[in-house]
């Protein structure tokens, strides 16, 4: 009998929204405690800041340039490396229960098997008898009530009037919804009537329950626990809108009150971060095209910000209950947790709210622990060196005790700084590639030794001499674009220069877009 | 997409509107007159007006209609002959919400790859 993995994965979550990385409003005890326990990563990155590409990333351990998955509405080849495969060949039981989006969501032909799978209500194989990606069962949520999705379907069966309830997360020209609600009228915010026992959060540790209680007590074990939230729409169930009053609250560190002010930090950034605050140039799908940045209020990044604290609440209360099923079965010192999310949230930050081509801590720092079995014996540590989601897939196959698959390209996580450089953790790399209508925007960016580099290659509004630099010690809010500065020319070229020898090549042909997302 | 087959034994295909979910990812095909409803896999079905079916350009036109969120839609298959053996298709569409366009375009592509394998194989 082997260690047990319990993975579990957020969406768009801040590295600063968890109580043990210094968030002081949602209350996260159950994952404080597994920081405390384990090893607590402060400067781990995406490979990539939307769902799609990041999540591959997870299941393959490859950079985004060779696993192929460039942007959202990119599918995942069914025949991807998959960590998932490579634990049940060696015996393990696998399961993914949540959010998954290897494949578009968008998919009125139902040509991907996780929409497939969802929508038969099947649990594991796909038409052609193959397990797909490795996983013997999966059960599959979004943001909502309505799609493809295990959760849908039951909603529907069990409680059909609750879909009417979540915010509606397209409009009529299938684009995200700009329409706001709550108190505020931001954009994606929802009062939402759905019983909280009702809701994907609930839901999703309620299946993940579930299928452990299904397992034999000496199964070797993989779980993939995936809650949708915070992602947006932020539309908790409103019974908990008690827990964080909106009225009540600081506004975000990094959100620059005096609109001049937030102007010239926008205006020293490349010219595709004021060009989305005026709305004239909107390069990310899941921001909504006819929001305007430059309309956010005060009020409104208080509320978000309320909401966001609340649906993290609620996903901590659920992993408790999780991990209270792992002790009832007898697992508690046999599983290893390792907990992250696959990209931040502006949240306020810079005037701007969602996600885009912004290579900065709001999307980039994420909050990612591991902690070990407590039969492995592992001593908790703080790892401040860069690291990357590409190590997660050979760090699941270490807990596993089986070699580093060959798929790979970056090794497991260290489990403490010493251990870092040993194991090729210099530097961190993460990619963007949009070229949705005609948009295009292509950065690369690495993190290594305190600087944030990121290079704009050439695009719509690029020309290929733009970028940014970020002295993240000195400057941990990077409002200060440093890309310009003469004295810091040898920075620029070394890291740049590091950057281009880290990357792997980018796969060819590159695959096509099927989605938006 | 080139096929290895004569553009007029492709057509025989691609120009019979009803046979449609025999290479497109749809469950189901009705035409009556020129009207055609499309049901795919999801549930959804759509109602189209068949614009062209010119056997001699061996060129196909539909519009998707009544249709809560297509506004606009112009779908074009053209079946063109290279050389006696091989011709290609190109699948075009036009459509508002631009979103439409980038889904129907996928699943054309997995169409064409099976337009593909069918002719080839038969």
């Amino acid at each position: 009998m082997g260690r047990k993995i319990l993975f579990i994965t957020t969406d768009q979550q801040r590295f600063d929204s968890l109580g043990c990385n210094g968030g002081s409003v949602a209350r996260t005890p159950t994952i404080d405690r597994l920081a405390a326990d384990g090893i607590n990563y402060t400067r781990a990155h995406p490979q990539s800041v939307v769902c799609m590409p990041s999540r591959s990333t997870m299941i393959t351990g490859q950079h985004v340039a060779t696993h192929g998955v460039w942007m959202n509405g990119v599918p995942l080849p069914d025949e991807a490396p998959s960590i998932a495969s490579t634990l049940h060949d060696v015996g393990y039981r696998t399961a993914l229960i949540g959010k998954a989006h290897f494949e578009p969501f968008l998919d009125p032909f139902l040509r991907f098997v996780e929409n497939q799978l969802g929508t038969s209500g099947d649990f594991s194989r796909d038409v052609n008898g193959h397990l797909h990606r490795g996983f013997d069962h999966m059960e599959s949520a979004s943001h909502g009530g309505m799609g493809s999705f295990h959760y849908a379907r039951w909603l529907m069966q069990n409680h059909p009037e609750a879909i009417g309830m979540y915010y509606r997360v397209l409009d009529m020209t299938l684009q995200v919804n700009s329409s706001g609600g709550g108190d505020t009228a931001g954009p994606q915010v929802h009062h939402n009537a759905i019983p909280r026992e009702w809701y994907h959060t609930e839901w999703v540790a309620d299946r993940t329950i579930a299928w452990l209680d299904s397992l034999n007590a000496n199964d070797d074990w993989f779980c993939w626990m995936s809650f949708p939230d915070p992602h947006h729409p932020w539309d908790p169930p409103q019974s908990e809108l008690h827990r964080v009053n909106w009225r009540d609250l600081d506004l975000p560190e990094n959100y620059p009150v005096d609109r001049t002010e937030r102007e010239a930090i926008l205006d020293a950034k490349p010219r595709h971060w004021r060009l989305w605050y005026e709305g004239e140039f909107v390069s990310n799908y899941e921001a909504p095209a006819s929001w305007v940045p430059k309309t956010l209020t005060d009020d409104q990044v208080r509320e978000i910000n309320a909401l966001t604290h609340i649906e993290n609440e609620l996903i901590d209360e659920a992993i408790a209950r999780v991990l209270r099923t792992v002790a009832a079965r007898g697992w508690a010192d046999d599983v290893d947790i390792v907990f992250t999310t696959d990209h931040g949230e502006l949240q306020g930050d810079y005037g701007l709210l969602f996600k885009g081509p912004q290579h900065v801590d709001s999307l980039m720092r994420l909050p990612l622990i591991w902690r070990p079995a407590p039969s492995a014996g592992v001593a908790p540590s703080t790892v401040t060196s860069p690291v990357g989601l590409v190590s997660l897939a050979s760090t699941f196959a270490h807990i596993a005790g089986v070699p580093e698959p060959s798929y790979v390209e970056a090794h497991r996580l260290p489990t403490h700084d010493a251990e870092a450089p040993a194991l090729g953790h210099e530097r961190v790399l993460t990619e963007w590639d949009s070229v949705l209508f005609g948009k295009i925007v292509r950065l690369r960016t690495i993190c290594r030794d305190g600087w944030v580099a990121t290079a704009c290659l050439p695009g719509t509004v690029h020309d290929g001499s733009e970028g940014e630099l970020y002295d993240v010690s000195n400057d941990p809010l990077q409002r200060e674009n440093l890309w310009n500065d003469p004295r810091l020319e040898g920075t620029k070229s070394d890291l740049l220069a590091d950057m281009w020898d880290s990357l792997p090549s980018t796969a060819s042909p590159r695959r096509e877009c099927d989605a938006p997302v | 997409m080139f096929i290895d087959r004569p553009a007029e034994h492709v057509w025989s295909l691609v120009g019979d509107p009803a046979r449609l979910h025999e290479w497109f990812p749809t469950t189901a095909t009705e035409v009556v007159g020129n009207k055609r409803w499309v049901s795919l896999a999801s549930g959804l079905k759509f109602e189209e007006d068949i614009v062209t079916l010119d056997h001699d350009l061996r060129r196909f036109q539909y519009t998707i209609v009544n249709n809560a969120i297509v506004k606009s839609h112009l779908g074009t298959v053209d079946v063109i002959p290279d050389g006696d053996a091989r011709c290609v298709v190109v699948y075009s569409t036009d459509a508002d919400p631009e979103v439409m366009a980038l889904m129907i375009a996928g699943a054309a592509g997995d169409g064409l790859e099976r337009l593909k394998t069918t002719m080839e194989e038969s």
